[in-house]
C-alpha cells in the first residue's frame, strides 16, 4: 500500500473513531446503565416493579390510547396526504407548510393550547361539559394531544410516494375497467402501504413516550389518566427510583422493537419498491 | 521515455483479478484507446494510472519518473470522469479554476487561463452557469477544460462520450481529435465502442478478462486481429465452422474445399475461418476459389444491401454494394457462388500449440 | 345521443362532489387541530391586560429562563453540527463491521420517551453513576445543572443533523471527491471546498431541526434539572410552572413567544428544504 493511501485510511479511522465515541457516550452507555441498573435488583424484582398496579395501568393505558390515537391518524394522515398531492384547492401551499406546525411547536406550548381550545372554560370545552363529556382532563384530551404531537409523521411519509407514484398504473387499471374504490385499494394501498406503516411506527413511538403535553392535558390521576411517562417522572420525583426504573425499561423496550419494525419495513419496501 | 509506460500491473478486488499483469506504453503526444467490453478491467486500469486505485503489483512511469508511490494529488494527471463529476454548487469558471486555486496560483493568472480555456473549448458566455443548466455535451467540455487547466502531463478520459446521444457524440469525437492535435497532450480514453477508439486514436490497446489483447493501430486491429476475441470484438465478423484436410480447408456441413496457397499436408478438426461480411464477395457461377450457397434473406441497408448466406450448415452474413446488386439482381432461396476475399484461421478451442505454430508459418494467423 | 352525454355529465358531477368532500374534511380537520389552537393561544395572551403579559416576561425569573433555553441550544446546535456531520460522514462514506446497526442506533433518540432519556442520564451521569461518580468526585456536578441539561439537549437532537445529511452525501457518491483529488487537494481542502458546499442545505435543515428541538424540549431536561427557578430552569420549564402556579397570564404570554420563536424556525425549515431540493 503505498504511502499516501496509508494516509487516508489514518484520517478515516480516527473520524470514525470519533463518531463511534460520540454513539457510545450518548446513546450506547446510557442504555447499558438504565438497563444493568434496572437488572441489578434481579428478575423477579423487576417484575414486580413492573406490575405493581399503578405501573401496569399506567402501561397498559398508554398503549391503549396510543392504539386509539394510531388509527385516527393513519385514515386522517394518509386522506390528508392525498388531499394535498392530488387536488388543487385554495391555501393548499399554505396549509401544506402547516403541517410541519407540530414538529416546531414546543409539547408544553401544545398542551397549553388545548387547553385554550377545549377546556372547561373553553366554548368547546363547555359545550361538550354541558353533555357530560369531559374532554381536558380526561382521554379525550389526551388522545387529541397525541393526535396533534403525531399529525406530520403519516402525511410526511406517505406524501413524496404519492408524488412519485405513476399515474399510469391507475391508468392502466381504469382502462382494465377497475372501479375507483378497485384501484384504490388494489393499486393505490399496496404502494403505498409500506409508507404508511413507517408513518404509523414513528408516531406509535412518538406517542408512547410523549410527555409535555400530555402531563397538561392529563390531569394525571394514577389508576384514571395516568400514562407511563408521568407515572415514571412521577417516581422520579417521589425518589422511587426502582420503581420507576421499571417502567422505563418497558418503554425502553418498546423503543427497540419499533426501532427494528423500521429498518425491516425499510428493508421490504426497498426490495419491492424500485 | 516519455509519455506514459504501464508496467506488469495486477489489481485485484478481493478474489476476483481486475486487471491482469498488464503492459504498454504510449508515446508523448500520442492518443490511446483502451477498448474493451464492459467489465474488461480498462476503467480499473486508467484509475490505476490516476492513482485512484492502488496496484497489487507492477508500475507506473509518468514522463519517465515512476509514480507508484505518489498519492494521486502530486501526480499532475488530468481525469475526465465518466459522469463529468463536475462540482455543481460552482459554475463554469469556478469548476476550471479549481485545480489552479488549489496550487495557490496568483487570482489574475487563474482568470486569464481560465478565460483561455473556456474559448478552447468554446463555452463563451457560459462562465456564470451551474453544471445543472448545461446540456451533455457542454458539461463534457467543462470537464476537459478543468482537466486541462492544471497543465497535466497526461489526460485520461473515462468513457468520455458514454453518456451522450449518438449525434453530440460523433460531432464530440472529432473535436477531441482536432483539439488532441493542437494541445497535443499524451492522452489515453477508456471506451466500449469500437468506431470511437477506430476513428480518434494512434493506438489502440484491446483489453479483455484484465488482459491486454492486442496493441496496434486502427488498421492493424481491424485487419491483423491476433485473436478470435480481436477480431469479432472490433467490427462485424462471420464465424465459419470447418476442419483441415491435406491442402485444403473443408467447410462443416458441404464437400466444399478451399484450397491452400500453399501445400501444408496437416489435418485438423475443429478450427473456425474468421471473415468480415465485406470479404464475402457473391458471384454468379462457380470458379475454383468459390463456395456454393443459398441465399436466405436481403435486407436494403440504404448505401449497400446485407445479404444473409447459408454455407453448408454455416449462417453467414454478407455486404454488397448497391451496383453490385443491381447488376445480378439476386433474389431470395437463388443458389449464387462465394469467395472468401480474406479470412482468418483461429482454433475452435484453445490450447492447440502445434496447429497455431503452423498456421502462424503460412501467415494465417498472426 | 343527448342521454348519453348526460351520463357522463352526472358521472363526472359525481367525481367532483366526492373529492370536494374529502377536501372539506381534511380541511375541517385541519382547521381544528392546528389552527383554532394556534388562534386559542393569542387569543389567551391578549385577553390578560399588556401591561401583566410585560412584567410576567421581564421578570428575573422569566429572562433568565429565556437566556437559559438559549445557551443550552447554542451549545448543543454547535456541537451537534460537528459530530452529526463527522456521523454523517462516516455512515455514508465507509464500511465497516456493524455499520447497519449503528446507524439505526442513530434514530434511538426519535423513538425513546424524553422521560426514559432523561432518567437515563440521571443514573448514568447522577452521584452513583459510572461516569457521575467520577464527576463528583472532582466536584463537577453534571445532574440538575447546566452540563446534564446540555447532555440532555444533545441525545435528543443527536439524530438531526447525521440523518439529514446521510442520503445527501450517499447521492452525491464519490465522484466529486475524486475530481478535486486528482487536482491536486488535499481532504481537508476536499471537505471545505467540495463536500462542505454540496451538504449545506442539508446540514441547514438539519441544524433548524436542532435548534427547534432544543428550544422546545422539555421532559428529558426536566428530569436532569430539577427545574430550579434562576438556576436550572429553561423557558419550557417555566411556562410548565407557572402554569401549574395558575399564573396563567405569565405562562400563556411565555408560550405565545415560544410560539412564535417555532413559527419562525417552520419557515427557516421550509426555506432550508426548498433549497435542499433545488440542488
Amino acid at each position: 500500500m503505498n504511502k499516501g493511501l496509508k494516509r487516508f485510511v489514518k484520517g478515516d479511522l480516527t473520524v470514525r473513531g470519533i463518531a463511534l465515541f460520540y454513539i457510545g457516550l450518548l446513546i450506547i452507555l446510557p442504555v447499558i446503565a438504565i438497563t444493568t441498573e434496572a437488572f441489578k435488583g434481579g428478575i423477579p424484582n423487576l417484575w414486580k416493579q413492573i406490575t405493581l398496579p399503578q405501573a401496569l395501568f399506567s402501561l397498559k393505558f398508554t398503549f391503549i390510547i396510543a392504539l386509539i390515537m394510531l388509527v385516527i391518524n393513519i385514515i386522517t394522515g394518509t386522506a390528508t396526504a392525498w388531499v394535498l398531492v392530488r387536488y388543487d384547492f385554495p391555501l393548499k401551499k399554505t396549509i401544506n407548510a402547516l403541517i410541519d406546525i407540530p414538529f416546531a411547536i414546543p409539547t408544553v406550548v401544545t398542551g397549553m393550547m388545548l387547553i385554550v381550545l377545549c377546556g372547561p372554560r373553553s366554548l368547546i370545552g363547555d359545550f361538550f361539559g354541558k353533555h357530560g363529556i369531559e374532554i381536558i382532563y380526561n382521554k379525550p384530551g389526551i388522545i387529541l394531544a397525541l393526535i396533534f404531537v403525531t399529525f406530520p409523521f403519516v402525511v410526511r411519509s406517505v406524501q413524496p410516494v404519492l408524488i412519485e407514484m405513476e399515474r399510469d398504473m391507475e391508468e392502466a387499471a381504469q382502462t382494465l375497467g377497475a372501479s375507483k374504490f378497485k384501484i384504490f385499494f388494489h393499486i393505490v394501498l399496496p404502494t403505498i402501504f409500506p409508507s404508511v406503516l413507517t408513518g404509523a411506527a414513528l408516531s406509535f413511538s412518538r406517542a408512547l413516550g410523549e410527555f409535555g403535553s400530555i402531563v397538561i392535558v392529563a390531569g394525571n390521576i394514577p389508576m384514571k389518566t395516568q400514562v407511563a411517562s408521568v407515572y415514571i417522572y412521577g417516581e422520579i420525583e417521589s425518589a422511587n427510583i426502582q420503581s420507576g426504573l421499571g417502567t422505563a425499561v418497558v418503554l425502553l423496550l418498546s423503543s427497540f422493537i419499533v426501532l427494528i419494525f423500521l429498518n425491516f419495513i425499510q428493508r421490504w419496501s426497498n426490495k419491492y419498491g424500485k | 521515455m516519455s509519455g506514459i509506460m504501464v508496467k506488469n500491473i495486477t489489481k485485484k478486488f478481493g478474489d476476483f483479478v481486475a486487471v491482469n499483469n498488464v503492459s504498454f506504453d504510449v508515446r508523448e503526444g500520442e492518443l490511446a484507446a483502451l477498448l474493451g467490453p464492459s467489465g474488461s478491467g480498462k476503467s480499473t486500469l486508467l484509475r490505476v494510472i490516476a492513482g485512484l486505485e492502488n496496484p497489487d503489483m507492477g508500475q507506473i512511469f509518468l514522463t519517465g519518473k515512476d509514480v507508484t508511490p505518489l498519492r494521486t494529488q502530486k501526480r499532475n494527471v488530468g481525469f475526465v470522469f465518466q459522469h463529468y463529476a463536475l462540482f455543481k454548487h460552482m459554475t463554469v469558471e469556478k469548476n476550471i479554476a479549481f485545480g489552479l486555486e488549489i496550487q495557490k496560483k496568483d487570482k489574475k493568472e487563474i482568470k486569464q487561463k481560465v478565460e483561455e480555456l473556456i474559448d478552447l473549448v468554446k463555452l463563451n458566455g457560459y462562465n456564470k452557469h451551474y453544471p445543472s443548466q448545461l446540456s451533455g455535451g457542454q458539461r463534457q467540455r467543462v470537464a476537459l477544460a478543468r482537466a486541462l487547466a492544471t497543465e497535466p502531463k497526461v489526460l485520461l478520459l473515462d468513457e468520455p462520450f458514454g453518456s451522450l446521444d449518438a449525434k453530440v457524440r460523433k460531432n464530440l469525437a472529432q473535436w477531441i481529435r482536432d483539439l488532441h492535435s493542437r494541445v497535443n497532450v499524451t492522452s489515453v480514453f477508456v471506451t466500449h465502442d469500437q468506431n470511437e477508439a477506430i476513428e480518434i486514436s494512434d493506438k489502440i490497446i484491446v483489453i479483455n478478462r484484465g488482459k491486454v489483447e492486442q496493441i496496434g493501430n486502427a488498421t492493424d486491429v481491424y485487419e491483423h486481429p491476433k485473436s478470435k476475441f480481436v477480431a469479432s470484438f472490433v467490427g462485424n465478423v462471420n464465424v465459419i465452422n470447418a476442419n483441415i484436410k491435406k491442402n485444403y480447408i473443408v467447410i462443416t456441413g458441404t464437400k466444399e474445399k478451399i484450397q491452400f496457397k500453399e501445400k501444408t499436408g496437416i489435418n485438423f478438426q475443429n478450427i473456425v475461418l474468421l471473415i468480415r461480411p465485406e470479404d464475402i464477395i457473391i458471384k454468379d457461377n462457380s470458379t475454383e476459389d468459390t463456395v456454393p450457397c443459398i441465399i436466405n434473406g436481403i435486407y436494403y441497408r440504404g448505401s449497400f444491401y446485407e445479404v444473409d448466406l447459408k454455407v453448408g450448415t454455416n449462417n453467414v452474413k454478407s455486404l454488397v454494394p448497391k451496383e453490385n446488386f443491381f447488376k445480378f439482381e439476386w433474389q431470395k432461396g437463388e443458389k449464387v457462388y462465394v469467395r472468401f476475399r480474406k479470412f482468418k484461421i483461429f482454433e475452435a478451442s484453445e490450447g492447440h500449440k502445434k496447429v497455431h505454430e503452423m498456421l502462424k508459418q503460412l501467415g494465417y494467423i498472426e | 345521443m343527448e342521454n348519453k352525454t348526460n351520463c357522463v355529465e352526472i358521472v363526472r358531477k359525481q367525481k367532483q362532489t366526492g373529492k370536494w368532500i374529502l377536501i372539506s374534511v381534511v380541511l375541517l380537520w385541519f382547521f381544528v387541530l392546528i389552527i383554532f389552537p394556534l388562534i386559542g393561544i393569542v387569543m389567551e395572551t391578549f385577553k390578560n391586560a399588556i401591561s401583566v403579559i410585560t412584567s410576567s416576561l421581564s421578570s428575573t425569573a422569566s429572562t433568565h429562563a429565556f437566556w437559559l433555553t438559549i445557551l443550552i441550544t447554542f451549545v448543543a446546535v454547535i456541537i451537534n453540527t460537528i459530530f452529526g456531520t463527522i456521523m454523517a460522514i462516516v455512515f455514508a462514506k465507509q464500511n465497516f463491521k456493524g455499520k447497519l446497526f449503528l446507524e439505526s442506533l442513530i434514530d434511538l433518540p426519535f423513538a425513546v420517551s424524553p422521560i426514559v432519556a432523561g432518567f437515563m442520564f440521571v443514573i448514568l451521569f447522577g452521584p452513583g453513576g459510572w461516569i457521575g461518580s467520577w464527576f463528583y468526585s472532582m466536584n463537577i456536578k453534571i445532574i440538575y445543572a447546566l452540563p446534564g441539561m446540555i447532555i440532555a439537549t444533545l441525545f435528543v437532537t443527536l439524530p438531526f443533523v447525521a440523518k439529514e445529511i446521510i442520503p445527501v452525501l450517499r447521492e452525491f457518491g464519490i465522484e466529486q471527491d475524486e475530481a478535486a483529488l486528482i487536482l491536486g487537494a488535499s481532504q481537508w481542502q476536499i471537505f471545505w471546498k467540495v463536500t462542505l458546499p454540496s451538504i449545506r442545505w442539508g446540514l441547514a435543515y438539519g441544524v433548524t431541526l436542532t435548534i427547534a428541538r432544543s428550544i422546545g424540549e422539555f421532559g428529558a431536561v426536566l428530569v436532569v434539572s430539577g427545574s430550579i427557578i434562576n438556576k436550572t430552569q429553561t423557558a419550557t420549564l417555566r411556562i410548565h410552572d407557572q402554569f401549574t402556579d395558575l399564573n396563567y397570564a405569565g405562562a400563556f404570554s411565555a408560550a405565545l413567544i415560544l410560539a412564535l420563536i417555532s413559527f419562525i424556525i417552520l419557515n427557516l425549515i421550509q426555506y432550508a428544504q426548498k433549497r435542499k431540493e433545488r440542488i
